[in-house]
């Protein structure tokens, strides 16, 4: 407790803790403002399909035909829902493994090499823009699918196999704070009961990280759904369910962004390219909350 | 004095530049409790991790000199490490059970080395967690998550975990200095009840559980061993001055 003849000396530190208040209370402000602004946006304008122009839900998240310019108009978007989920799932299944080993390599295996030579070029990978990684797909991903399958190479493959590029930084990143954070103590009392040291990366490491390593899987996911861009130059944009990895398909990303120039604000195509938004950062919150929730769990 | 279990002859360990442990050769007798005592850093932990070859695991770590089981040397590079860890078993200060159930904490060891029926495994969870004074407790939670026990419990745990691959020799370090005094009784009692099984090499910071569970004693100084004799020769007649100065309490 300070004394009362302390009191001058300690006003304008109140003063100065009252500016820092409500300077960081205007910055938070301004988040939340934004953040309820574009949800009232993308919401109004993707729920102004079905309640103005009278498109039905369920013929939108169900149907399989995309023809906003025919006679009469067709609203179904399934085949970019299915694109969407394809390919960000199948992106974390080839990428999932390879970022977990490469955290093995750099925590266990190697830190030396790990801190000094990987670390950084994983943050460089980080770093390049989407469309770098939709120019190589669509350059060398594409024509090589095209040689070995049937098909034009363009598709939900070569989607995910770039999309598995983009998202590994993060997996990896995770993987290897997770591997790193994990007690001592208990990579000790593996080994120390005769365990190898696969043993002990396979029995304890993999399992006791396991829901940080889903937090990362899902993460990834995440940014996969969100791409546009370089999914958009590889998978070939056409709106329906491919029969095959190797047929051309469509995400709900990559239709927003090549048919929002051509749809006037305000008609029933233009509403429901944002219905796709609305749907696209519904998904969003999904995920946050499956982190959310992983989260949670990783205390134990 | 019975046979010898382990024995370190001219051990030396180095990290990167620092040497950590001098020349030291101990003995340690077969199902007694030796205790090693002396200041912090005064590297009787670190000897005791090269006794299985823990100190493998960090990378600036050298170590130079034998140590012995029968007539092996297990500081040889043919040396299977797994063999030898499953041979001797060891206790951290922190208790550090798996992140699983306490049955899958014990059956642990016991399968990596092949065991996979069910009905051994199940006769030696309950065999160890018996030895290690712990049954009552958990009989009737064996499934449950092991972190949900208390840290004494989670101590006896780990021995219980280390009992398990049937080894003969259990490596203490500092078993009992993160627990409350009626846990840490426990655990003194449960090192008497185990050298009847066992040998226990067990370094502790509290000489009044050096001089309650050893049967020989080791004090070390600066990475020197200064005497080693039977504990009550350490604790009530010492030949060096520096041990003496020690155990009552004049630094350290």
């Amino acid at each position: 407790m300070k004394k009362s003849n302390d009191r001058e000396v300690a006003t304008p530190h109140l003063a100065e803790e009252w500016v820092g208040k409500v300077y960081t209370f205007i910055c938070i402000l301004f988040l939340i403002i934004t953040i309820f602004s574009m949800v009232y946006f993308v919401a109004s304008k993707g729920l102004s399909t079905f309640l103005v122009n009278g498109v039905n839900v369920k013929d939108l998240l169900t149907g399989l035909k995309w023809k906003p310019d025919g006679e009469p108009p067709m609203f179904g978007a399934l085949p970019f829902i299915f694109g969407s989920f394809s390919t960000s799932i199948l992106a974390a299944i080839i990428a999932a493994p390879l970022g977990f080993c490469a955290a093995v390599f750099m925590i266990e295996l190697s830190p030396k090499i790990g801190r000094t030579f990987m670390q950084p070029v994983i943050e460089l990978l980080a770093g390049i823009p989407s469309v770098v990684y939709g120019f190589v797909g669509l350059s060398v991903v594409v024509p090589l699918f095209r040689d070995i399958f049937p098909g034009q190479g363009v598709g939900i493959a070569a989607g995910a196999l770039v999309l598995a590029f983009m998202i590994l930084p993060t997996i990896t990143t995770i993987a290897t704070d997770a591997l790193a954070s994990l007690p001592a103590g208990l990579k000790e009392g593996s080994y120390a009961l005769g365990a190898t040291r696969w043993q002990t990366i396979y029995r304890i490491v993999l399992p006791t990280t396991l829901p940080a390593q889903m937090t990362g899987i899902v993460l990834g996911i995440a940014r996969a759904f969100g791409e546009a861009l370089a999914v958009q130059m590889v998978i070939g944009n056409a709106p329906h369910i491919p029969h095959s990895l190797f047929q051309s398909a469509s995400t709900l990303t990559s239709a927003i962004t090549l048919s929002m120039g051509n749809t006037a604000m305000g008609s029933v195509q233009n509403n429901a390219l944002w219905s796709l938004a609305l749907i696209l950062m519904m998904m969003t919150f999904v995920f946050v909350f499956i982190i959310r929730w992983l989260e949670g769990r990783k205390k134990l | 004095m019975g046979e010898i279990a382990l024995s370190a002859k001219k051990l030396n360990v180095y990290y990167g530049e620092k040497h950590a442990v001098h020349d030291v050769s101990l003995d340690f007798a077969e199902k007694e409790v030796t205790a090693l005592i002396g200041p912090s850093g005064c590297g009787k932990s670190t000897f005791l991790r090269s006794l299985n070859r823990m100190n493998d695991l960090i990378p600036s770590c050298r170590v130079t000199g034998e140590i012995r089981i029968g007539d092996r040397d297990i500081n040889e590079g043919n040396t299977d490490v797994v063999a030898l860890r499953k041979n001797i078993g060891m206790v951290w200060q922190r208790p550090n059970p798996f992140h699983k159930s306490i049955y899958e904490n014990i059956a642990f060891g016991p399968r990596y080395h092949g065991i996979k029926n069910k009905k051994q495994l199940n006769d030696i969870v309950e065999e160890s967690l018996r030895k290690a004074a712990i049954w009552e407790e958990t009989k009737d939670r064996l499934h449950k998550s092991a972190l949900a026990l208390s840290g004494g419990q989670q101590q006896r745990l780990c021995i219980a975990r280390a009992i398990a691959v049937k080894p003969e020799v259990i490596l203490m370090d500092e078993p009992a200095s993160a627990l409350d005094p009626i846990s840490t009784s426990k655990i003194e009692e449960l090192i008497s009840e185990l050298k009847q099984d066992y040998s226990i090499v067990i370094v502790t910071h509290n000489m009044h559980q050096a001089a309650r569970v050893s049967n020989k004693t080791a004090f070390f100084l600066n990475g020197h061993v200064v005497e080693y004799d039977k504990t009550e020769v350490i604790f009530t007649n010492p030949s060096e001055q520096r041990t003496n100065d020690y155990i009552t309490g004049r630094f350290g």
